[in-house]
């Protein structure tokens, strides 16, 4: 059949099915090339941080300039490791953690009792928006309100302070939607027994959405482990391993910055990288796990 | 009674605590950017000026406002093509295989990897190609850092727009189909235009994490305090140049750093407002 200018119906066919086809390969080269730097940068910390990782690594405290320098020089290998990183790391999570949690989770059965009040609905909104606040802005307020006024000069509590406004609101969230899974049936049936308000809070609702609380929470720590900005501006870093809420505080990440820095230490970014990435996706694949089986149940 | 209603009491206080840090955060924000504002005025966000030189200090926003926007709206540019692909690979294309699986872990994997080791993987494995392509000297700059801007934003843009796909209803899909449409023309014809404002605001959302990314883009664009004028230009984000400049300064210097701090936490959440009121409108 001829459909002007000798353009049959089976050369239009033709077009659309090899347009078809070119669009799916488009789709196919750029959904690889999408995922081509997440193999890049994992084989590159392989590649280049795993022989610095050894005993040494989890037990000494980083090197100074002076002893990477000299270490260098005579063809050695770095000595030291990034204990203080890894504790100071450890501690903020622990004391942001201690911030966050308990008044993210209540604030999250807040939202859900109170689902369709205006003033529930405020709060919800702010708790997006706090959600978006970029973490550096977050070390600025961190620095105002407690290097600046309560430990007068930088400080682990600064730092976690900044890390739990950044874990809060996927908290609250994340708490909301669990208390939403639990069946209506298992709470009334805790009230019509007479089981006071708070015990059914604690006996019946976070018992029974706990996988999704703990997923919240492990994605939320997930999060906090490896920033690094805020913790410039208010944690600084230390040499010493430091459990004082009041004093400097390192972390891997800031270590990270401070090899990165100085160019005698460049050697040991990649093995510190290494350790906080694999970190990361621990208590990622962790919480994915739970996702996981609770949807099969 | 008296314990459910102190239990109440108690939820209500604590989500109060939300309220307060919100305010407190605004409050000492502005507080903190009072002393740049009473010296410049509205001056302070239109001068391209930054010296912190003592004696003739001069403090302005504009370059790292523009450099902040510039390299964003790159990122996003850079960013769509990719993700989108993604998401019609995993939510249309292998919809519930094994291998969209695959794709939709590793592209999650892309949002647990810390700003820090985006900055020195760009700064070792990407810079070393912006130089050998001859498309800058050190390979610093506005261009560098979008790319990576682009990959760390892809796990963001691609899970939103993955659910927003998947609900396209499949009667509308399965109408085309029988009616003889390729599954090009049901993607443009049918899914793209019932997502379309779903997917704007995955996107919008997107936008709003590249604007405060941090450490990968303090590592790579520069430090200039100028404003951008092209591609390969160096420069300086709202976030970079806090990070650069927070740990020394004080007096008028530190007003006007928390001022940038200011202005940033306001541009990210009138983003995010508009990208989560889009969200809100659809369901």
């Amino acid at each position: 059949m001829n459909v002007g200018s000798g353009i049959t119906y089976l050369d239009i066919a033709q077009r659309r099915k090899v347009r078809n086809n070119i669009f799916r390969v488009i789709v196919i080269v750029l959904s690889v090339i999408t995922i081509s730097p997440i193999i890049l940068i994992i084989s590159k910390l392989i590649i280049e941080g795993i022989g610095q990782i050894n005993l040494d690594f989890f037990t000494q405290l980083a090197p100074d300039t002076f002893q990477a320098m000299s270490a260098k020089m005579s063809g050695e290998k770095i000595p030291g490791g990034i204990v203080n990183g890894i504790t100071g790391t450890l501690f903020l999570v622990l004391l942001a953690s201690l911030m966050a949690i308990p008044v993210g989770i209540m604030a999250g059965i807040y939202l859900y009792e109170n689902g369709n009040k205006r003033y529930a609905g405020f709060i919800r909104n702010l708790t997006d928006i706090l959600q978006g606040v970029p973490s550096i802005v977050l070390g600025i307020i961190g620095y105002i309100w407690i290097v600046k006024n309560v430990t007068n000069g930088f400080s682990a509590l600064a730092g976690s302070v900044a890390l739990a406004i950044m874990m809060l609101p996927l908290i609250v969230r994340s708490t909301e939607e669990t208390m939403k899974m639990v069946p209506e049936s298992i709470k009334e049936a805790g009230a019509a027994l007479g089981v006071p308000y708070h015990r059914i809070i604690l006996k019946v609702m976070i018992p029974s959405s706990f996988s999704g609380l703990m997923t919240g929470i492990l994605l939320a720590v997930s999060r906090i482990i490896g920033e690094t900005a805020p913790l410039l501006l208010t944690t600084l870093g230390s040499p010493v391993i430091n459990f004082e809420i009041d004093k400097p505080t390192s972390a891997v990440p800031l270590l990270i910055w401070n090899f990165y820095n100085d160019p005698n230490m460049i050697d040991l970014i990649w093995s510190s990288s290494l350790f906080l990435m694999g970190f990361v996706l621990i208590l990622n694949l962790i919480s994915k796990r739970i996702i996981a089986h609770r949807e099969k149940n | 009674m008296k314990s459910e209603k102190i239990t109440k009491y108690v939820l209500f206080a604590v989500s109060l605590i939300i309220l307060l840090i919100f305010a407190g955060m605004v409050f000492s924000l502005a507080g903190g950017a009072m002393p740049v504002f009473k010296e410049y005025g509205l001056k302070f966000i239109f001068s391209a000026d930054w010296n912190p030189t003592t004696g003739r200090e001069s403090y302005g926003a504009l370059p790292f406002i523009a450099g902040t926007l510039i390299t964003s709206i790159l990122a996003l540019l850079i960013c769509f093509p990719l993700s989108f692909s993604t998401s019609l690979f995993i939510a249309e294309y292998y919809h519930k295989t094994r291998v969209a699986s695959v794709l939709g872990t590793m592209v999650d994997l892309l949002a647990g990897i810390p700003s820090i080791v985006y900055g020195l993987w760009g700064f070792y494995a990407l810079r070393p190609v912006i130089i050998a392509l001859g498309l800058s000297d050190q390979g610093f700059g506005i261009f560098t850092s979008s790319i990576i801007l682009a990959i760390m934003i892809i796990p963001y843009a691609t899970s939103l727009s993955n659910e927003i796909i998947t609900m396209v209803p499949n009667e509308l899909k399965e109408a085309a189909y029988s009616l003889g449409a390729t599954r090009f023309e049901v993607i443009f014809n049918v899914i793209i235009p019932n997502a379309r404002s779903g997917i704007v605001a995955s996107y919008i959302l997107a936008l709003g994490r590249a604007l405060g990314e941090t450490m990968a883009v303090t590592m790579l664009i520069g430090n200039a305090n100028i404003i951008p004028d092209g591609l390969f230009s160096t420069g300086n984000t709202m976030a970079s140049l806090i990070a650069n400049q927070f740990g020394e300064a004080d007096g008028l210097k530190l007003s006007a750093l928390i001022a940038i701090g200011l202005l940033l936490f306001l541009i990210t959440a009138v983003v995010n407002a508009i990208g989560k009121y889009i969200i809100k409108k659809l369901s």
